[in-house]
Parts: C-alpha cells; structure tokens; sequence
C-alpha cells in the first residue's frame, strides 16, 4: 500500500482547513465574508479575506441530514416552504448558528454575483438587511443574445472596479493588483484543472465515479484561488489518467450504462440516489459541473473575465443551454439522461421541458425525470426516484439492443 | 346613465374585450401594438413610434396547455399568461417586450421563442446595481437595443424628440394617476375596490393622453359629489397585483377601503417620475435608478418596510393587505423583513394568496371577514 496522498484525502483535508480558518480567523477578529457560489473570488482573496460559502454550507447540511430543524426556522420567521432550501437553510442557520455540519462565523459583509439566479440577490439581501452588513453586489445579466455584449462587459467591470472601492473601505487597506494578478492566474488554472480533471469522465468506460464531482466541486466553490485547489485536481486527474492506462473504470462491477444528471444533487438522498444507480451499473458521467466553474480567462484580462462570470450556463439563452447539454451528452457518451425538477430551482425547471422537447431528438437518448429538492428532504420520494430510474434502464437496454441488431450484432461500446 | 357611470364605461370599454381593443387600435390609427410583460417597460419608446403598448399580465383562464413548459409552482400570473399566448390570444401584437426581472420571467422569455414564435419578443434585463452611473449607462444600452427593434417593426425612425414628447404624455399620465390614489382614499363609498381597479388596469390598454383625459374627468365628476364620512376600515395593499376581480369585491362587501397600494400591477408604476435631462432614453434609464420599493429593483437596504409604514401614517391605514402572488420569489423573500417591522409598529397585517386563477374565493372571504373584524 502505498503512504501517497490521494485526491480525495487531500480533498477532505483542505476542506476541513478551510472550515477551521474560517472560524478561527473570525475569533481572532479577522473579517470574514460570505459569498455566492460563482461569485468572483478574485477580489476577496487578493485582499486576503477568509470566504465562507452559504450554498456549500446548506448542501453539507443536507447531506448530513440536518436541514429540517433550519427550514423550519426558516419557515417560522416567515420565509415560504416554495423557496429556495439552500437559502431557507441559511437564513435558519443566521438564527440557530448550529448545525449538524461544521458551523461557520456570521460574516462582516457578502458577496454576491447573480450569474446562477436572481433568487441569490434576495436571499443576499435579506442577509444584509438581518446583519446590519454591506452587500457587495455583482450583477451579471442574463444572456438573452448568444454573446455577452460589450454593453454588458462594460457594466460588469464598472461593477468589478466598484466592489474593490468597496473592499479597500470595508478593510482599510489598499487593493494589491500585483497580487490580484497572480490570484487571477491561481483561479483560472484551479478552472482550467478542474474541468480537465472533469473532462476525463468522457473515457469509456469512465474511471470517475461521477458521484464523486458532488464532493470534489466544494473545492472548487470554497478554493479556487488558492493552490491547493490547483494541486487537488492535478492529483486527481493524474489519478485518473492512471486508471484510464490500466483499463480500469469506476465501478469494480463494471458501467453498463452512462447518464447524463441535470440539476444539481439532492443532497438528503445522495446515498440512496447513488446505490439505486449503481444496482443497475449507471455511472453519472454527464453533468453541467464541469462547465459552472470552468472560468477561463487570460490574468489581467479583465473583458474575459467579466465574459467568463456572465457566460454560465444558467445565465445563456435556451438555444446555447440546449447545444450546452446536446454537446455533453455526445461527448461523455451518455446512453440516458435524469432531469432533476429540482422544486428550489425554478431558474434550472421553468426551462427543463423544453430543453427535454429539443435535447432528446438531438441526441436520440432517452430520459426520465424525478420530482426532489437540493435541500429539503420533504420534496422527494425514494419510490419515484426508483420506478423511474427503473423505467430509464428498461429504454436504455432498449435501445442499445436496437443499436445492436440494427449492427448485425456487433457490441456497441 | 349618469356622468360617472359613462365614465365607468369608458374605463371598462378595452377591458371587455382587449383583442377588440387591439384591432380597433390597428383599424383606426394605422399602427402596431407592442405586449409589455410585468413589471416594468419603457412604454414611452414605443408611444413615441406611434404604437399602443398593452399590459400583459395574464387573467382568469383554463390551463391546459401551459404545463407543457412550466411545472405547478410558476406563478399564476405566468402561467396564466403563457397558456393564453399558446391558445393565440396575442397572435394581433406585433411583439412584446419581456423583462428578466426575476428567474421566472428569464425562462418565459426563453420559452416565448419556442412557444409562440409568431409573436417576435424582444427582451430587456434591467441591471440591479441601479445606483451606479453605470448600470444606468448599460441600461440605456438596452433601451436604445428597445429602439431599434421597435423601429424595425414600425418600419420608421423614432427620433430623441418623439420620446421626449412620450416621456411628457407619461410624466402627466403618473401625476394624474397618483392625484387618483388621493381621490380614492377620500371617496371609498363612491370609488370601490373594483373601480380602483378598474381605473389602474384600463391605462394598460388605452392610449396614455386619452387615459389621463379620462381621468381627469373622473376625477372633476367624483369631487363634485360631497364626500361621505367612511364607516368602514381602510387598508393598504401591498404585492404584486390584486385579482382576480372576485377577490376586490370582498374588499366591498368587508367595508375596507383600499386607501392607497403598493402593488407592481399599480402604484409602483406611478411612483416616480422620469426626471428632466437632456438625453431621453439616459432619462429613461435614471428613472430605474430613482424608483425605490419594489421586490423586483435591488435594494439592499430593504426600504419597503420603512415605505409601508410610511404609507400606513400618511393615508392613516388601519392595516396592511400583503397580496403575495403565491410562488413569486422576490415577493416571498420581502415579506418577513417587512412583516417583522410592522409588527414592531403594531400595524396589523392580512397575509392572502393570490392566484389568479382562483376558481373560488371562499377561503380568502373568511380571512377578510376575520381582519375586518379585528380592524374594528
């Protein structure tokens, strides 16, 4: 057995540290900032502000189980059940400040970037008016047009300039752009890493168990700015691209079909979504992960990255999401797909019909989809989950099986 | 026919039938007609190339088709709007504008292309970041993108001097609607929730001169009446939008005066003026910029509260009505920032659901009638 650290180790090591940082600066009086998942982490982390993330705090507490005594704190001060379950448990937590997962410190001020959901500005919002705390705001329109217009460029830096204004009177300090430079180029290669590592789920069969981009993404969210991250990924798709050599795939049992998931995970049934997949030798290969933190952009170009914030998928036009996911279907070689009509996320359902309507001829796969929650555990019933996920097998094997005789026989790989 | 009951007509005459309202507008002027999606658009773009713009914000209707593109927790509002769009209603515009101002109206604007892709849309994002020069620079960027598509359908340009004179039409149309809200307060036994209504949803379907013309008279017949002392409650309104009419007559039949609103589908469009300037569409823009109080307009210092109580001592409101538009996003997270500062200031407050497309309003009647009764 080889004393080498692996991945994953490494993974859960940097986690735990920057959990630990957090509270530790925060106690020694240090400023502590709570950010949105695809916010720019450029600024706060050249200013060396310890940044802690709400959405990837609510989903640890989802998948440990403990998000019910939060929603209902939530509910209780007067927030609906229809909303959001990252935010409900957050805005709970503001209150408990205890939870099944690691705590974290109550930050001196937020940022926020709205390139995944308008429901972020509210939620942050809300979070600023309850803590007396500035709200750093970076508003990203969405991209009704294929481009991010120059218009909207120019808009996006105005803003880039004004958060560091922002910063340099929250914390005193002036604004070090020869660190930002290097922060920036950190960034962009933690990205530039990640999605190879990601990218690397295409092989056949996939040496990723793509459950495990539900863990590696905290990472990206909470490090991306820092070298660790970069290490992480370089380790893993090295990792990988040993199995890759040796033949070797994900599943000891073999990947007898490779979906697609869309949505983001239900985290109170992660463990159970994932066995259920497994009995039947689905491996989730497919995914819009790859791309939500694939921030690529020269350092010091700051045009690009205004356009690498903007250009999220969730924040593009259906036809560009529907090419989107048409294109990680083909590539990742996905035989099905499961959509995740998540009921906290309208900005990824209100789309999700069409975009079935348009992906499915395109690619000639077949899909289910499952009603959950990110969060909220009460939304989602293991016996659908199952019938369908059932249904999905019985029109994969359908349809390889057609594939198979329509090749004379020939195994399709 | 009395004076005023000609006057009521004449408010309910495009509402009655709104298609007939279209092509009357078509037959006699020539021109098109331009849909404009909640909350906010800058009609006056499009008065300024001769067209109507109409209001488009859904109504009471079967659903049958629209769940092929939105699962059950979509607002009414777009739900009810979509299905009608699918049925053809709107297949008499000759576009609409859609604003992105929240995750809901992103998709239907994504969804317009593939589900009526006879009627052209044409979006707009209003930037959040409103006090910044340059959100409103980026936001004229969109208005003037308004411009040229509009100028497109209407096959003629459309000159700084055409919106300027617009900007004045609508200027005077705001001043007029909120001397209305005034008048409302002092007469709720002449101007009943229904005709408060009425009077705010018939200026999305007439042209805006003529709108303010006809208030102005409404208003100059009502003050002729000697105003009776009130008996009942009064209340402030505050939401998205109060329908379907059912629910206002509730209002009536519990004696509570609406003495004046904080709805999207009502006095926030009259809030603010567009200021004076030089360039219209900067104007325009500065105009978002100015405009405070709405869950759809980022603020991060959460005014609302601060406006409602402000509202509740100037109108001398008994209570507030919170219309929450079930499933609205930007509504839902407003209400217990707000609801606990009322609170605080002992304002008694009514929470109701709105769907629009409520079949009974038997559930919302005991609610009234309960607050009704603990306003006495």
């Amino acid at each position: 057995m080889s004393d080498k650290i692996t991945s994953k180790q490494l993974l859960g090591q940097l986690l735990q540290k920057h959990y630990d940082e957090a509270l530790e600066a925060k106690k020694r009086g240090e400023l502590v900032a709570w950010s949105t998942s695809i916010a720019p982490n450029e600024f706060c982390e050249t200013m060396g502000i310890h940044v802690v993330y709400p959405e990837n705090h609510a989903a640890a507490i989802g998948a440990k189980g403990g998000a019910i005594p939060l929603l209902e704190t939530a509910e209780g001060l007067g927030y609906s059940v229809d909303l959001c379950s990252y935010a409900r448990i957050n805005l709970g937590y503001i209150k408990t400040l205890d939870c099944v997962a690691d705590n974290i410190p109550l930050p001196d001020f937020i940022i926020c970037c709205n390139n995944i959901c308008n429901t972020l500005i509210k939620w942050y919002e809300n979070i600023a008016a309850q803590l007396s705390i500035p709200m750093i705001m970076i508003d990203v329109p969405f991209n009704h047009e294929r481009q991010v217009t120059q218009a909207r460029v120019e808009y996006i830096k105005a803003q880039f300039t004004e958060a560091i204004g922002m910063l340099e009177k929250i914390t005193g300090k002036d604004f070090d752009y020869e660190r930002f430079y290097e922060v920036m180029r950190i960034s962009a290669e933690s990205c530039r890493y990640w999605k190879h590592a990601m990218s690397l789920a295409q092989q056949v069969p996939s040496p990723l168990n793509g459950f495990d981009i539900f863990n590696y993404m905290a990472l990206i969210v909470c490090m991306r700015g820092k070298q660790g991250c970069i290490d992480t990924f370089k380790l893993l798709s090295e990792e990988l691209e040993e199995s890759i050599r040796q033949g070797r795939g994900a599943f000891k049992e073999g990947e007898k079909h490779r979906i697609m998931w869309e949505g983001i995970a239900c985290w109170p049934y992660l463990g159970h979504n994932f066995k259920t997949l497994k009995s039947y030798g689905i491996n989730m290969v497919g995914s819009t992960y790859p791309d939500a933190w694939a921030l690529l952009y020269e350092p010091g170009d700051l045009d690009a990255m205004a356009r690498a914030y903007s250009s999220i998928v969730n924040n593009c036009c259906l036809e560009q999401q529907v090419e989107y996911r048409t294109g990680v279907i083909k590539d990742f070689r996905c035989d099905g797909t499961i959509y995740h009509l998540n009921r906290s996320c309208k900005i990824m359902d209100f789309l999700q019909y069409e975009q079935q309507r348009q992906i499915a001829p395109a690619t000639n796969v077949p899909f289910i989809s499952f009603d959950g929650d990110q969060t909220d555990p009460r939304n989602f019933a293991q016996a659908q989950f199952e019938t369908r996920v059932q249904a999905l097998v019985e029109m994969m094997e359908e349809q390889k099986k057609a594939a198979n005789n329509s090749q004379g026989g020939v195994e399709h790989v | 026919m009395s004076k005023f009951d000609q006057l009521i007509d004449s408010f309910r005459k495009p509402l009655s039938n709104p298609r007939g309202t279209v092509t009357e507008f078509k037959k006699t002027t020539g021109g098109k007609v331009v849909g404009c999606l909640p909350p906010y658009c800058p009609e006056e773009i499009i008065h300024a190339a001769g067209m109507l713009p109409v209001g488009i914000w859904g109504g009471q209707t079967h659903l049958s088709k629209v769940n092929t593109y939105f699962p059950a927790f979509a607002c009414s509002l777009v739900q009810t709007t979509l299905e009608l769009g699918l049925r053809g209603v709107y297949d008499d515009l000759d576009a609409v504008i859609i604003p992105s101002a929240c995750d809901t109206l992103k998709c239907v604007a994504q969804n317009w292309k593939a589900a009526i892709p006879q009627v052209p849309m044409i979006p707009l994002v209003h930037p959040q970041n409103r006090k910044l020069q340059a959100g409103i620079k980026y936001l004229q960027s969109e208005y003037e993108n308004i411009r040229s598509q509009v100028e497109r359908i209407g096959g003629k340009r459309i000159t700084d001097a055409d919106i300027t004179d617009s900007i004045g039409v609508y200027n005077r149309h705001r001043r007029v609607m909120r001397d209305f809200v005034l008048l409302a307060a002092t007469y709720p036994n002449v101007i009943t929730p229904s005709i408060r209504h009425l009077i705010f949803k018939s200026a999305y379907f007439m042209e805006k001169s003529k709108h303010t013309e006809l208030v102005q008279d409404f208003i100059r017949e009502v003050r002729q009446q000697s105003s009776i002392t009130w008996q009942g409650r009064r209340v402030i309104l505050t939401g998205i939008m109060a329908e379907p009419e059912s629910l206002l007559e509730l209002f009536n039949e519990y004696r509570l005066a609406i003495v004046d609103d904080d709805l999207a589908h009502e006095s926030r469009q009259y809030r603010v003026d567009v200021p004076d300037g030089n360039e219209p569409l900067e104007r325009l823009a500065t105009a978002w910029s100015n405009f405070e109080g709405c869950s759809l307009a980022f603020d991060p210092g959460k005014k609302r509260g601060a406006m409602l109580l402000d509202m509740v001592s100037t109108s001398q409101a008994d209570g507030i009505v919170v219309c929450m538009m079930k499933f609205c996003d930007p509504e839902e997270f407003d209400y217990p920032i707000y609801y606990e500062q009322l609170q605080t200031a002992n304002i008694p407050v009514l929470y109701l659901e709105i769907d629009q497309n409520l079949n009974s309003v038997e559930q919302l009647r005991t609610r009234i009638q309960g607050f009704a009764e603990l306003l006495k």
